[in-house]
């Protein structure tokens, strides 16, 4: 009793000790309570059939219905598989472009030339999703696309891109790497750069060719970057870029077989407002996805290097 | 350095070799990367009637501004959606780095006792969410923020990865400078403000740029909380003038109408050049900040 006392007036203690710090802190505990752990609790509404009357904590409990019935429409596989794989290969095609795009950059010689280059393919990550969503119209549209324009002048029939799905995978993977690949590069020229130029110097001297610099000193520097970029975005790989999928897809259904992520259809989902505890429900099973990823990701880049882990 | 060091000697054959591959593969890339731009720039000043007929292209063929004529016939749409945005991006910027620098500083004061677990606090979620529908829910009917513009501002004002960045940016500072501070009998708050914000301007300029791109060129807020048009963002604006002018061709060539009088395609391109417009041409100063502060990123790690 008398240490539970102790205990407790020694933290009061620290709380005026620390009332200024805690109240810096005050404003943005407060939103992130509101804003990140309050929707926490209305996970609660994926066991239910929600309605407004009721409310968050009165509405019917079904206990697994609404996780039932998203798998059994087939419609859980779907997503999740797709949400997988774009992820897969924007990391796998980004990653590749950005080391080779880096090494280029670091090896050339010109100052202007290089800066200019650098600075037209980082371009595209200013812009808007939004903006992105109107030049692949641009170039895709089946009557002006100038992709289309272009197939016609050599004879060939235009192509009805926005009403064959079979085309999005590479359109989507395409505007990935056209708009992230500069960010990369930055990031990866930056720990390039950091590599001692005489290393360089007198690897040559000794008569490494630039293959050979590239190999055994160029790459093994930027190793632990690559390593640990590629894992926290394996970490996110149930994450799909609605920005992205938005964008390029919106609401064009023939196209959803292809480019539907778990992302987009919770979107789709929760501004149509049909079923509300299926859509908590879908949400909360790729919060738990992502979860399980990231700590499995962190776990390996832990066990390698200790320095480059999250947590 | 290393430039100078190969121009000394002559290009060997693997150098000549390595260059013509390397630098066709990052070339071709730069184009394809700006070829898109230039497609939107030059339809915006062709005829509508040469677009219908070729398709949208670099060049124009048959050169026409009526397509700017008819944004700035009646602005005040794109102005005062650019008006919502400037408003959302400038206190939306302010108050998120002035809250996540004080947020980070607190975090990294060594003396602070309770800092690794407030730290976690934050960090869990980055880990968990309640995902989008518990949100949408709790903004709308426990916040009201539909039709409100918080609802473009609030929701992006605290950044857990532009914390941690302020924090391992500010634990390099000497802690002595809080201490000596402290000594003097200077507030806490005083210190952070007096002291530490001075020197901690590139990872604020970091961090601004980051967030005030964020609120920039964000859609997604205006379009789940936003019914009112008077409060569409610029984003969303062009996002709803793009498909409702997509919408309006569709109904007029339905109906048999000459849809030629409206110059609906250039419209859209020179939309996207309006929009798009301020953030190309302040590009290069803001290219070279973000290329400092990534790197600051990098070597946090």
């Amino acid at each position: 009793m008398g240490e539970q006392k102790k205990k407790s007036s020694g933290f009061f203690k620290k709380v005026v000790k620390y009332r200024t710090l805690l109240l810096m802190l005050l404003p943005s505990a407060l939103m992130v309570f509101v804003f990140s752990y309050l929707p926490m609790c209305g996970l609660v509404m994926a066991f239910e059939r929600f309605n407004y009357s009721d409310g968050i904590f009165g509405s019917p409990w079904v206990g697994l219905e609404n996780f039932k019935f998203f798998f059994a429409s087939g419609k859980a596989l779907s997503v999740t598989r797709n949400t997988a794989l774009y992820n897969l290969a924007f990391i796998g095609i980004n990653t590749v472009l950005e080391i080779l795009f880096a090494i280029v950059l670091s090896e050339m010689a010109g100052k202007w030339l290089k800066k200019l280059t650098q600075s037209i393919i980082f371009m595209p990550y200013f812009i808007s999703w939004v903006v992105v969503g109107s030049i692949a119209y641009s170039l895709l549209s089946y009557e002006t696309g100038s992709l289309n324009g272009i197939l016609e002048s050599m004879g060939i029939d235009a192509i009805n891109f926005y009403g064959e799905a079979g085309w999005w995978p590479f359109i989507i993977i395409a505007f990935s790497a056209w708009k992230g690949v500069g960010y990369g590069v930055v990031v990866y020229l930056a720990s390039i750069l950091g590599v001692d130029g005489a290393m360089h110097e007198a690897a040559a001297i000794d008569g490494a060719n630039i293959f050979q610099r590239i190999r055994y000193i160029t790459l093994p520097s930027i190793t632990p970057t690559v390593i640990t970029m590629t894992l926290l975005a394996l970490g996110k790989i149930f994450r799909g870029n609605l920005d992205l999928f938005y964008q390029l897809v919106g609401q064009n259904g023939m196209l959803f077989d292809k480019t539907d992520v778990i992302d987009t259809y919770v979107f789709r989902m929760t501004i149509a407002a049909t079923d509300v505890g299926q859509t908590v429900a879908i949400g909360f099973y790729q919060s738990v996805l992502c979860f399980i990823t990231i700590i499995i990701a962190n776990w390996i880049v832990k066990k390698k290097d200790e320095n480059y882990s999250l947590f | 350095m290393r430039g100078k060091m190969m121009r000394r000697h002559r290009m060997s054959g693997d150098v000549v070799l390595f260059k013509s591959v390397g630098y066709s593969f990052l070339f071709l890339f730069a184009v394809v990367c700006l070829i898109p731009f230039l497609i939107v720039i030059g339809s915006s000043l062709t005829s509508e009637a040469s677009i219908i007929k070729y398709g949208y292209s670099i060049w124009p063929r048959e050169f026409s501004l009526s397509s700017y004529e008819t944004i700035f016939k009646s602005p005040v749409t794109i102005f005062r959606a650019y008006g919502v945005t400037i408003l959302v991006t400038t206190v939306g910027t302010c108050a998120s780095v002035f809250i996540n620098t004080m947020t980070g500083y607190v975090l990294q004061r060594k003396d602070f006792v309770w800092r690794n677990k407030i730290s976690f606090y934050f960090f869990f979620t980055t880990l968990f969410s309640g995902g989008l529908m518990p949100w949408y829910i709790l903004c709308v009917q426990y916040l009201h923020l539909k039709d409100n513009i918080l609802a473009m501002i609030l929701p992006g004002v605290v950044s857990v990865w532009n914390i941690l960045l302020v924090k391992g940016f500010m634990s390099g500072l000497p802690f002595e400078i809080t201490e000596s501070a402290k000594m003097d009998g200077a507030g806490d708050f005083t210190i952070f403000v007096k002291l530490v914000w001075p020197l901690s301007k590139p990872v604020i300029a970091t961090i601004g740029l980051f967030t005030a791109l964020m609120y920039w060129n964000d859609w997604y807020n205006s379009m789940l909380f936003i019914n009112g048009e008077k409060l569409y963002s610029l984003q969303y604006q062009l996002y709803k003038l793009v498909n409702d002018a997509q919408m309006l061709k569709k109904v007029a060539a339905e109906s048999g109408m000459v849809v030629d009088t409206v110059p609906i395609e250039s419209t859209k391109m020179a939309l996207t050049v309006v929009v798009t417009g301020p953030i190309i041409l302040l590009y290069p100063l803001v290219q070279r900040y973000f290329v400092k502060g990534l790197t600051l990123g990098a070597v946090k790690g």
